[in-house]
């Protein structure tokens, strides 16, 4: 018999994700995201330590748009990846696996993160 | 291992149109995967129009109907048309279902129908299952026990002890759920995925079954079991309203329990 080399069905390219499976996939992206974020951070602390001069450009560089946007993002990212980290501990503990609380919970993050980052910019801004 | 994009075999190409007859009052488009062993070409997608008129309510009636009148050539697997069988398994617009038990009425504008999605395909809408029931194979799907049965009954249950297999004993084993999981996309070399570990975890709650350990023992492996992450497209995809993200969680705390 010949040898037929079978084709891969589609996958990504047609699965529709549900909120969960979208919001499973942001964790690892803002888990990325901060790993590579706070090799930034790091050096925004060590150019601190290096004095006045070095601070007062600093605070220049930190007040460009893309900056504040880096920045804000991964404020975001952090309690994001926070609230989900919080979720996985619930589940862990063997529970909120029920159908109807699947997408009642991931709202309930979303907004949890959305209000800890809304209150951090309160904190700084007034 | 992880791979976004299809390989060059898989990449999709335009096929067929088939237009409804002129006095079709209620069309709607079906957008089906086609793909043919013996041609040698790239998969389709074929379009068929379907005068919702002349056809049943539910999406495999539409299918059936392509064969039947449009289209014999087309590949798939149906049996008992009743939600029981598991045969009918398809990507039916982005999610995972049988076919049988889904209402044509249940979607707005152009019905999309694929297989079962990264799964090695033997024709049209018909994937290669083997490694999947290989994989159920593994699990020994099956009773064990140690001690020898009653003289003059069968092995009995309390209504308790049973009433634990509810949830559990109703899978067909369609693979839906294993197939819209991204990790067993990824991994399903080495994780068995939540239709299987459904079904291991079910033989672990049967209060007949006396080989508790063993199966615990085959099931403590980083790939097996823990390629769960809990992305739950396994729960929101069961068309038979199970919930394998639970089995998996209780596979995961029995493991803890008995350490």
């Amino acid at each position: 018999m010949n040898e037929v080399k079978r084709p891969l069905s589609p996958h990504l390219q047609v699965y529709r994700l549900p909120l969960t499976g979208i919001i499973s996939i942001t964790h690892r992206m803002t888990g990325v995201f901060l790993s590579l974020g706070i090799i930034l951070i790091v050096s925004i602390f060590v150019i601190l330590s290096q004095g006045e001069q070095a601070y007062s450009s600093l605070q220049i560089s930190l007040n460009l748009f893309w900056v504040q946007i880096f920045l804000w993002g991964f404020i975001y990212a952090l309690f994001f990846h926070l609230c989900h980290g919080v979720r996985h501990l619930i589940w862990d503990a063997g529970m909120g696996f029920e159908r109807d609380d699947m997408n009642r919970y991931a709202v309930i993050e979303l907004i949890a993160s959305v209000i800890l980052t809304g209150l951090v910019f309160i904190f700084f801004q007034g | 291992m992880v791979e976004f994009s299809l390989p060059k075999n898989s990449r999709l190409t335009e096929g067929k149109t088939f237009p409804a007859a002129a006095d079709a009052k209620n069309v709607k488009v079906f957008e089906v995967y086609r793909w043919d062993p013996d041609s040698g070409e790239n998969p389709r997608i074929d379009h068929y129009e379907i005068d919702l008129e002349q056809c049943g309510p539910m999406v495999l009636d539409a299918i059936l109907k392509i064969k039947n009148e449009i289209d014999p050539t087309l590949t798939f697997r149906r049996s008992c048309r009743e939600g029981v069988c598991g045969s009918c398994a398809m990507n039916v617009n982005g999610r995972n279902t049988l076919v049988c038990t889904k209402a044509i009425s249940d979607y707005d504008g152009v019905i999309k129908i694929f297989p079962l999605p990264h799964m090695k395909v033997i024709k049209d809408l018909v994937p290669d299952m083997n490694h999947f029931y290989a994989q159920y194979a593994s699990i020994k799907p099956w009773i064990e026990t140690q001690t020898p049965a009653p003289a003059d009954r069968e092995r009995l249950q309390s209504r308790e002890d049973r009433a634990k297999l509810d949830g559990l004993y109703e899978c067909v084993l369609c693979a839906c759920c294993s197939t819209s999981c991204p990790s067993y996309w990824w991994n399903s070399e080495r994780y068995l995925g939540p239709a299987v570990l459904l079904q291991a975890y079910r033989w672990l709650t049967d209060s007949r079954d006396e080989n508790t350990g063993a199966r615990l023992d085959e099931l403590e492996d980083p790939f097996k079991l823990y390629r769960c992450h809990t992305i739950m497209n396994c729960t929101d995809t069961c068309p038979k309203g199970l919930n394998p993200a639970k089995a998996i969680a209780g596979i995961k705390q029995m493991l803890v329990e008995r350490k």
